[in-house]
């Protein structure tokens, strides 16, 4: 308090969290199909009347279960999988009613687009794309190169981001994150390509240098990128989070089924959000039976 | 010999698209391409490079399905954080893929098939990273199902690049378009054919060149010499039994039939 008040406390709640963001903001959901996606937050959106998302991921359930919901006007994609259960059947089934806008893109003109983003650049050239259906149908443009090769390149437009939600195994008050895990996918430039970062964390520290300064490596990026911190244990569940936890397939298996006959939404959904965290994590067994889920082997 | 499989026989021809590669990152989605794979950097080229299916590099391919979480021995690292930059648009790797649709150009559709992009009829993936892969590096493919749903004039999506002049934007660079093998449970093709058309190169055991062109969707080029495909060697089988414990390639195929047909 002594530095003019500045505390740099960005702890918030997840309904806080979910308040700073508004109808129509084009979110970013980090993470990769079903790993590490910050699935409480996912959940706690899912609890609110947050409507017209343009939802920028690397999708699995959030994906699936946000579209199901009806919060997504627009989604810029590469694909949407549960892996062992490779079709999102609540993502398939908003495609194929034709509600959804969409813009896919392949995976590395994906991240491409982010570091664009990233940089402040309005685009990064690129070969992906050419000799496919994308550029056409995703309305991308091309660029010549100013040199003497004269190469013709897609331009792939910066895919700036509102606000990006981010799952992480370990933050302190300041947003100092550490993240473990044999793959941390692109978490590091969806933080850097949004105006506002939101992470949602395993464990809570008071100051990181008191706690865990052996593991400063791990920061994946720096707290100038955090805007709010919440703890929110076993929160990529049914995601995998390692060290922490695998993914649960029988969660997934169920919510796959559930998008079958009738599969509405609104009569399932109780299942997979829940009333509150609480409620949700009281319903799939508790903290015991999430960090008992084996890691998952490929 | 009467034993042998019709999935082993195809692992086989697999494993040799991966011959002689390099020093790149060899990668087989599904139980049969990345048996292949694994089976070619035991045998044949030990320079290959592959992960455990998940981000670890190993040099002693990891077999399909349960084991320990930590049996894997891990010589390098490649997330999928720096595989654009290390392995993909650097050119470095050689994957092959099962896509549901293969056309006359060797385009792939992994996205949907009919309807629009704005409604489609069968939402499928998404396309991944084949527009990449296709225009970066080399791809092989392996169907289990020769047929003419899969082998289409055309593609409803076109979500990787192939030889289809019309597709060319001009000043692009298609340099790095590499299209090289196709195997199926009925033969093996390439793209040999004038202006890189699809081509037999060899039929499984008791396949003749009449049944593959009636379960395909488009003309085929017959290569001037048709060649069996070859018998996986007993080393290789053993190599295979020992990188899938769990024979969980017995269901690659339909009824898992016998490489040589009956009579």
């Amino acid at each position: 308090m002594s530095l003019s008040g500045k505390t740099l406390d960005k702890r918030m709640s997840a309904a806080e969290i979910v308040a700073q963001l508004s109808d129509g903001m084009t979110l970013g959901i980090g993470g990769w199909g079903p790993r590490r996606k910050p699935m409480a937050l996912v959940r706690e959106i899912l609890r609110s009347d947050l409507k017209d998302l343009t939802v920028v991921a690397y999708g699995g359930a959030d994906v699936g279960m946000l579209c199901a919901a009806g919060k997504v006007r627009k989604l810029v994609f590469a694909f949407v999988s549960l892996d062992a259960i490779p079709l999102e059947p609540w993502f398939r089934k908003s495609r194929e009613s034709g509600a959804l806008q969409v813009l896919e893109l392949d995976e590395g003109m994906f991240q491409w687009g982010l570091k664009a983003a990233a940089f402040g650049l309005p685009f990064l050239p690129t070969r992906v794309g050419l000799g496919t259906d994308l550029a056409e149908l995703g309305g991308l443009k091309t660029v010549q190169s100013p040199y003497a090769d004269g190469e013709t390149l897609i331009a792939m437009p910066a895919l700036k981001l509102d606000a990006a939600l981010i799952h992480v195994n370990r933050s302190d008050w300041r947003g100092n994150v550490q993240v473990f895990g044999p793959d941390v996918y692109y978490d590091e430039w969806f933080a850097k390509a949004a105006a506002k970062t939101y992470i949602s964390c395993e464990e809570l520290v008071d100051r990181m240098e008191d706690h865990y300064p052996e593991n400063a490596q791990a920061n994946l990026f720096e707290r100038c990128f955090v805007s709010g911190v919440v703890e929110m244990p076993c929160g990529a569940h049914p995601s995998s989070m390692p060290p922490h936890y695998g993914w649960d397939m029988k969660a997934f298996k169920a919510y796959a089924d559930s998008a079958k006959d009738p599969g509405e939404w609104e009569q399932v959904k109780d299942r997979f959000v829940g009333a509150s965290e609480a409620e949700y994590l009281v319903n799939i067994g508790g903290k015991e039976a999430v960090t008992g889920l084996p890691l998952p082997i490929f | 010999m009467s034993d042998i499989t019709l999935v082993d026989l195809c692992i086989f021809a697999c494993s040799e698209a991966f011959r002689d590669n390099g020093e790149i990152v060899a990668t087989g989605v599904g139980p049969v391409p990345r048996v292949a794979a694994g089976l070619a950097k035991l045998t044949h080229t030990p320079e290959l490079m592959m992960t455990d299916g998940e981000c670890y590099l190993v040099e002693q391919p990891v077999p399909l399905g349960p084991r320990k979480y930590d049996d894997r021995k891990t010589a390098g690292w490649l997330p999928f954080s720096r595989f654009f930059d290390s392995a993909v648009w650097s050119g470095r790797r050689h994957a092959m893929v099962t896509p549901t649709q293969l056309d006359r150009f060797g385009q792939i559709n992994l996205s949907y098939m009919g309807g629009t992009y704005q409604k489609p009829k069968t939402q499928m993936l998404g396309v991944r990273g084949f527009p990449g892969n296709t225009i970066y590096h080399p791809n092989s493919f392996f169907f289990p199902a020769h047929g003419p749903r899969v082998f289409v004039p055309e593609v409803d999506m076109i979500s990787g690049v192939g030889y289809n002049p019309a597709k060319r934007v001009p000043g692009g660079n298609y340099s790095g378009v590499d299209l090289r093998t196709i195997v199926t449970n009925l033969c093996v093709m390439d793209f040999g054919g004038p202006d890189h058309a699809i081509r037999v190169v060899s039929l499984h055991p008791g396949v003749t060149f009449d049944e593959v062109q009636a379960a395909t969707g488009f003309e085929l080029v017959r290569a001037e010499t048709i060649t069996e495909t070859a018998m996986p060697t007993a080393e290789a089988l053993q190599v295979i039994a020992s990188l899938d414990p769990h024979n969980i390639r017995a269901s690659a195929i339909k009824d898992n039939p016998p490489a040589r047909r009956a009579a």
